[in-house]
C-alpha cells in the first residue's frame, strides 16, 4: 500500500478547514467580549475598525469598553500606531472606518484629498511629558536629560509620530538638541517609546501624558514632568470618519459617542486637554 | 486571558499558503529539475530571492503594487473589486511569494536526488509523464514533499516584516500572532506577549522535530517502488 496517496488529500482537507472563516468572538486589549452570535453579515456591518494614535492606547480601550456596554451589538476594534503611518496606510486604501490622529493635520490632509466621510473633529490636546523610572524629572526639569546617568533618551520617530516631532521641537527650544542628539533612540510610535522608558531600556522618555497616566506606566513606578506647552507646537488631536464607514451605522454611532460628555470625561482623565475650538 | 484569534489567523494564513504553494510548487520544481532551458537559472534565482531579500523590501514593493493608487492595484480594485492591501487575501498573496523558496527548494532537491533510472524505466514501460510523476516520482520523494510543506508552513507562521508593511495589524483580519506579540509588548502586556511567544516557540520546535524525525525515518528505510 502506498502511503503517499493519502497525504495529499489529507493536506487539502486540513486546508479547507483552515480556509473557513472564523466565527469566534474576539477579545482584544482587555475589553469585554461582545457577543457576536449573529450571522456573518450582521457581524460585518456592526464591526467598526478604528485606526488610533498610539497615545490613545489606554484611553481608547476605556472608551470602547464603555461604548460596548451601551451598544452590545457593535464591536469596535482599535489598531494602534503612529498617526503618520496610519495616514500613509489610509491613503493606500487601508480599510479603517475611523481615524484618530495625534496631529489634526493628517485628517485635514485626507479631507482635502477627498478621502474622508465627515468633517474633522478635534477631541483634545495631547501633552508631552518627561518620564523616568530612575530620576525625578520634576527636580531638574529639561536638564534631567543632561544627568550623567542618562545614556539613552527615548522619543517617538519625528518623521511620522507627532509626539516625536514635538519632542524634537522642545529639545531645540531649550537648546539641548545638539547636546543630547547622540543619546536619542526612536520608538516607532509613542507607545513603543513609552515601553522603552518603562522597561528601562532608556533612562528617560519623552512620552504622552495619556500614557504616563496609564496603569502599566504607573505600576512601573516612574515619575514625570509636564513639558511646558510653549516649548512646542500644540498637539491637537483630531478624528474623522473615513469612506470605508459608508453604510456602517456603528461607525457613526461610535463617532457620536466620542463627542459625548462621557467620552470627554474619559479623555480628560487620561490627560487630554480640551481642544481650543470648543 | 489569551486571545486565540491572532494564533488562529496565523494558522489559517499558513495553511492556505502551504496548500497553494504545494499545488504550484510541484509543477514548478518538476520543470526546474528536468527542463534544459538555459534561462531557468534566472527563474531559480527569482524563486530564491525572498530568502535573502529583507522582508521590508518585499513588503514595500507589494505595498506599492497593491495600493489602489498604483496601476496594478487600481485594475484589481476597479475591475475585480479585489483589495490586496491591508486584507487577509493580500497577506496570502504576499506569503505565497515570501514562502515560495521554502517549498520549491526542498522539492527541487527531491527531484534531483531521484535515481534517473526510475524515470527512464517508467518511460520505457510506456507510462505517460503524468503517471510517472504521480505513481513513481512523487511517492519516492515523500520526505522532500513533507519537508517543503512543513518549512513553507512554519516560515509563513513566522512572517513579520511583510505583514507589518502591508497588513496594518487589524484585529481578526491581519493581526497575526507575530504582530500581536509586537503589539502586546507596546501595550506593556508582557504577560500576554509571553504567552503568544511561548506558543510560537513550542510550535516552531515541534515542527522542526517532526521534520528531523521524518528525514531520519526515511533515510533509514529504503525507497518504495
Amino acid at each position: 500500500m502506498n502511503n503517499a496517496r493519502w497525504s495529499l488529500p489529507a493536506i487539502c482537507a486540513v486546508a479547507l478547514i483552515g480556509a473557513s472563516r472564523p466565527t469566534t468572538a474576539s477579545n482584544f486589549a482587555g475589553t469585554p467580549v461582545t457577543s457576536s452570535a449573529g450571522n456573518l453579515t450582521t457581524c460585518a456591518s456592526t464591526e467598526v475598525l478604528v485606526a488610533a494614535a498610539a497615545d490613545l492606547r489606554f484611553a481608547m480601550d476605556s472608551l470602547v469598553a464603555v461604548f460596548s456596554r451601551e451598544n452590545p451589538g457593535i464591536t469596535v476594534k482599535p489598531t494602534y500606531g503612529s498617526s503618520g503611518n496610519f495616514f500613509e496606510q489610509i491613503k493606500n486604501g487601508a480599510p479603517f472606518d475611523l481615524f484618530f490622529s495625534a496631529d489634526v493635520d493628517y485628517p485635514r490632509q485626507l479631507k482635502t484629498q477627498n478621502k474622508t466621510a465627515s468633517d474633522v473633529h478635534i477631541y483634545g490636546t495631547g501633552q508631552l511629558v518627561l518620564w523616568s523610572k530612575t530620576l525625578d524629572p520634576a527636580r531638574d526639569k529639561m536638564n534631567t536629560l543632561l544627568d550623567k546617568s542618562v545614556a539613552k533618551i527615548a522619543i517617538a520617530n519625528p518623521a511620522h509620530a507627532p509626539y516625536g516631532k514635538r519632542a524634537e521641537e522642545s529639545l531645540h527650544h531649550y537648546n539641548l538638541y545638539n547636546k543630547v542628539k547622540d543619546k536619542l533612540i526612536f520608538g516607532e510610535n509613542i507607545a513603543q517609546t513609552a515601553q522603552y522608558a518603562q522597561s528601562g531600556a532608556a533612562e528617560v522618555g519623552m512620552i504622552a501624558l495619556s500614557l504616563a497616566l496609564s496603569p502599566a506606566m504607573r505600576q512601573a513606578g516612574g515619575k514625570y514632568w509636564l513639558v511646558p506647552s510653549i516649548a512646542h507646537q500644540p498637539l491637537l488631536q483630531g478624528f474623522v470618519l473615513l469612506p470605508h464607514s459608508n453604510g456602517n451605522a456603528g461607525a457613526g454611532k461610535f463617532a457620536e459617542f466620542c463627542e459625548s460628555a462621557v467620552a470627554k470625561n474619559i479623555l480628560g482623565a487620561f490627560g487630554f486637554g480640551e481642544g481650543p475650538d470648543r | 486571558m489569551i486571545d486565540w484569534l491572532p494564533l488562529w489567523l496565523s494558522l489559517r494564513l499558513a495553511l492556505v499558503t502551504t496548500v497553494i504553494l504545494f499545488v504550484l510548487g510541484i509543477p514548478l520544481s518538476y520543470w526546474l529539475a528536468y527542463s534544459r532551458r538555459r534561462w531557468k537559472v534566472v527563474a531559480e534565482a527569482c524563486i530564491s530571492l525572498p530568502m535573502v531579500l529583507p522582508p521590508t523590501v518585499l513588503g514595500f514593493y507589494l505595498l506599492l503594487a497593491f495600493s489602489p493608487d498604483g496601476s496594478f492595484g487600481r485594475v484589481l480594485d476597479h475591475y475585480f473589486d479585489i483589495r490586496l492591501v491591508f486584507t487577509f487575501q493580500g497577506l496570502v498573496v504576499a506569503s505565497l511569494i515570501y514562502s515560495l523558496p521554502f517549498m520549491v527548494n526542498p522539492l527541487l532537491a527531491g527531484f534531483k536526488n531521484l535515481p534517473p533510472h526510475l524515470l527512464e524505466a517508467s518511460r520505457t514501460l510506456g507510462k505517460s509523464d503524468w503517471t510517472t510523476l504521480r505513481r513513481i516520482l512523487l511517492p519516492n520523494m515523500r520526505p522532500s514533499l513533507i519537508t517543503g510543506a512543513i518549512l513553507a508552513f512554519a516560515h509563513t507562521i513566522g512572517e513579520f516584516g511583510v505583514v507589518m508593511m502591508i497588513g496594518g495589524a487589524i484585529p481578526g483580519r491581519t493581526r497575526v500572532a507575530s504582530v500581536a506579540i509586537y503589539d502586546e509588548v507596546q501595550s506593556m502586556n508582557y504577560h500576554l506577549a509571553n504567552r503568544y511567544a511561548a506558543v510560537l516557540l513550542i510550535f516552531s520546535f515541534s515542527i522542526l522535530l517532526v521534520v528531523y524525525l521524518i528525514n531520519h525515518h526515511f533515510s533509514q528505510s529504503k525507497a518504495v517502488v
